[in-house]
């Protein structure tokens, strides 16, 4: 047998015999490969969530999508236009056309107070006004129950997330703002973007009903294609008629998921290294104790002339095996749990509710892994390193 | 107390397993610590509401102004001590980054109405002498390292000065302390009559929302819906609400915190339950044989069983003091770090001895099993394994 090759037949065999011996270690395993799991678990989970809120700010813009606001404006909460300038945005060349004009929506955002269903405390669910063009402008928006509101009409549609996490907007009930009542006639879907957080009605209504003369807050656009944003950013900005930032929808909505996302991946990380630490140790606590149990047939082995190499490489690959096994079972009960969870959060930018499903994602699950991987690599080193050094001679003795 | 040595001999019989047991066990308390301080920034202030304060908001919502002539009629209204209100500015400080409030308030009805809020006279009598005076609570203070006689510039996003200024500059004459640990002091706070005259045209005479001292705390609910009625059917209906539902409402609108908090430190406590309660078995395990020789020289059964379960919560509660320990001494640090964000991220002392509860339970759930075990050891069999 060639060098190579007999150390991994050595390898092989040791590792076989541990492997074996698993049943007789029950409980120290047990608990090794659910500490593992419960690691792997809440790092997925708690890092679905970001994934989940960044997946939603993501499919809510198109790349030949833009937002104009008024310059300084963080948000559509502060900025402001008046009718005469909304109209000379929509007229800038560079927006798409259709029979019925430039595809641009001047639209009104407000906030009303709606119960969330799971605590039935009020939260800031936001309120929108659109133009016709509104439906264009954004891309997958469908009505997917009952239908769209009429223009001109006191009525509304409502996004399929905000008719799940507020209580009060199934089709045919009414929601009071102000002194008015108005129908919800619709229920629609955005591809799970942001839109599905809101509530949609015509802006002229919006305007009478918070008495906003013809006053908008932002404009929406779609543009003739991605690479015209830049010509068309440059004719508003320096349009002297204007006071304008033009942002593409996608930086929009990265923007406005920053400081969440960010919020959460640390808190995320911050648990779950810590736990990982303390499932560290408990790795570390079974391989000993496999080590204690096994010496005798450690020494054994070394005696019959298995390398030490051999020891610590096969002691690795079972401590590895099992923190797999965990990290598969703890990302198993993420997916479960957590995947398309629906939930909704206040967005600090917009100081308003949006709602979203959690994302396991592939690339969480092979993170989950990974780190199951390195909590296994460390909690079979060390013990795997004292299984090798183990003088033969005395092991043979405590037989 | 005579048997304290055997159970410490017990424990450092195997010192690398009870080390990396004790480690396990730390790193749980250290995150109980810091959960616990992520809960209290957020729905902590429900606790330290005042009992006799109500929150006066507009209905539809609080983004939506209410008019200033409403304080003199709410004054009226049977039940309410006195009332003021608050406007959120919204303003940024060199960059968006470095949030805080600020809100432009009444003074002297502020002060009277926050009890909490402690300011020394002199810095009370310059506030009510310089008309773009503002007092800034500690923690901004020292973040920004603003003294006593700066001039500060915010830029406002919402509100634009006549000239089309977005920048308001405000002369810091007055730092202020909480009375509780709890109090939030990164607000600042500067005059409504400076505010409402420098504003531009939109918005002038408009407020956001009142609060309201009441006379008899628990007639909160009933002054409440007086107040509600005063403004019914007006253009600016009321939504009122005591203090306490207020914040929790508030802290809700970022999700269900509680719940979330609870199911990561389950999930944390039921792996480190599997690891310790793996040793403690494992120990006892061990130690068949002693444990027979302990009961033929006449421990009772009940001994037996004190001794493993005194040793196993020995194990947690070292881990569980040193934990919380840790956590106690890192919180500060983080909340440096989080500065805008969770102003009042600190661990209370009540989430301490909870913690400490906590460990001793953890220690008597891991060693009930091993010491059940060991009580029904008979002698004979155990003395055969010797």
């Amino acid at each position: 047998m060639s060098g190579p090759l007999n150390w991994l037949s050595q390898i092989g065999s040791i590792t076989k015999f541990g492997l074996l011996s698993l049943p007789q270690r029950r409980g120290a395993v047990a608990a090794t490969v659910i500490g593992i799991a419960g690691v792997v678990a809440v790092l997925v989970g708690v890092l679905s969530i970001a994934a989940g809120f960044r997946q939603a700010m993501a499919v809510s813009g198109s790349p030949d999508g833009a937002i104009i606001l008024r310059s300084g404006a963080d948000s559509e909460m502060v900025s402001g236009f008046g009718r005469d300038e909304t109209r000379v945005i929509a007229d800038t060349p560079g927006i798409a056309r259709t029979a019925q004009g430039p595809l641009a929506s001047a639209e009104l955002f407000v906030i009303i107070d709606l119960p969330k269903r799971s605590t039935g405390t009020d939260a800031n669910v936001p309120l929108r006004g659109v133009e016709p063009a509104a439906l264009l402008v954004r891309d997958n928006l469908k009505i997917v129950q009952g239908r769209m509101f009429e223009w001109g009409k006191d009525e509304v549609i409502v996004g399929r997330g905000a008719a799940q996490e507020f209580a009060g907007l199934e089709v045919g009930s009414k929601i009071k703002v102000g002194r008015y009542e108005w129908p919800v006639v619709g229920i629609f879907s955005a591809n799970g973007g942001v839109a599905e957080s809101e509530i949609w009605t015509d802006a002229k209504i919006l305007q009478d009903a918070y008495n906003r003369g013809d006053s908008f807050q932002s404009v929406s656009v779609r543009l003739n294609s991605p690479d015209a944003f830049q010509a068309f950013k440059d004719s508003l900005t320096s349009n002297p008629q204007l006071n304008v930032q033009v942002i593409r929808q996608t930086d929009y909505y990265a923007q406005q998921s920053e400081t969440l996302t960010r919020l959460i991946t640390t808190l995320g990380f911050l648990i779950a290294f810590l736990m990982a630490v303390g499932a560290v140790f408990g790795a570390l606590n079974t391989m000993y104790s496999a080590v204690a149990a096994r010496t005798r047939e450690i020494a054994t082995l070394r005696a019959l002339g298995f390398g030490g190499g051999a020891v610590v490489a096969s002691l690795m690959v079972e401590s590895l095996l099992l923190a797999l096994v965990g990290g598969v079972i703890g990302g198993t009960l993420a997916y479960v749990a957590f995947n398309n969870f629906h939930t909704s959060t206040m967005n600090f930018q917009s100081f308003s509710q949006i709602t979203f499903a959690f994302k396991v994602t592939p690339q969480l699950l092979a993170r989950g892994i990974v780190w199951a991987a390195v909590i296994g690599l460390i909690g079979g080193l060390f013990p795997a390193i004292r299984a090798a050094r183990l003088p033969i001679a005395s092991a043979l003795r405590e037989l | 107390m005579k048997f304290l040595h055997l159970i410490w001999s017990n424990l450092r019989r195997k010192k690398l397993r009870t080390s990396l047991t004790l480690l396990s066990i730390i790193v749980a308390f250290v995150l109980f610590g810091l959960l616990s301080a992520i809960q209290q920034a957020l729905v902590g202030g429900v606790a330290l509401a005042g009992a006799d304060r109500l929150i006066v908001r507009e209905k539809v919502s609080i983004i939506n102004l209410l008019p200033v002539s409403y304080e003199a009629r709410m004054d009226r209204i049977p039940g309410v001590d006195f009332s003021t209100h608050q406007t959120w500015f919204g303003g940024v400080y060199q960059d968006p980054k470095n949030f805080f409030m600020q809100n432009p308030v009444e003074p002297e009805k502020f002060l009277k109405m926050h009890p909490e809020i402690i300011l020394p006279p002199d810095e009370e009598k310059a506030w009510l002498a310089t008309r773009t005076g503002a007092i800034v609570g500690r923690r901004t203070a020292e973040r920004f390292h603003w003294k006593i006689g700066d001039k500060v510039p915010i830029q406002s996003t919402i509100w634009t000065q006549p000239d089309g200024s977005q920048t308001w500059t405000f002369d810091i004459v007055g730092i202020y302390d909480g009375k509780d640990k709890g109090t939030d002091t990164t607000p600042m706070f500067f005059r409504y009559d400076y505010f409402d005259e420098a504003r531009q045209q939109w918005g002038k005479g408009k407020v956001g929302w009142y609060t309201i001292r009441i006379k008899d705390p628990s007639q909160a609910a009933e002054v409440a819906k007086r107040v509600d009625a005063e403004f019914e059917n007006s253009p600016a209906e009321t939504k009122t609400e005591p203090e306490g539902a207020f914040i929790q409402g508030w802290a809700s609108q970022l999700g269900n915190i509680v719940f979330i908090v609870a199911a990561i430190l389950s999930a944390v406590f039921f792996t480190i339950l599997l690891v310790t309660g793996n040793t403690m078995a494992q120990a006892v395990r061990e130690r068949t044989g002693e444990l027979g020789v302990l009961k033929a020289i006449g421990f009772s059964n009940g001994q037996v069983v004190a001794l493993v379960l005194a040793e196993s919560c020995l194990l947690t509660v070292i881990g569980g003091a040193v934990g919380l320990g840790l956590a106690r001494a890192i919180t500060p640090v983080v909340a440096q770090n989080l500065a805008g964000l969770l102003p009042m991220f600190f661990l209370p002392t009540r989430d301490l001895f909870i913690g400490l509860g906590l460990s001793i339970a953890l220690g008597f759930v891991t060693g009930i099993f091993p010491a059940l075990q060991a009580m029904r050891l008979r002698v004979a069999d155990a003395l055969r394994r010797m």
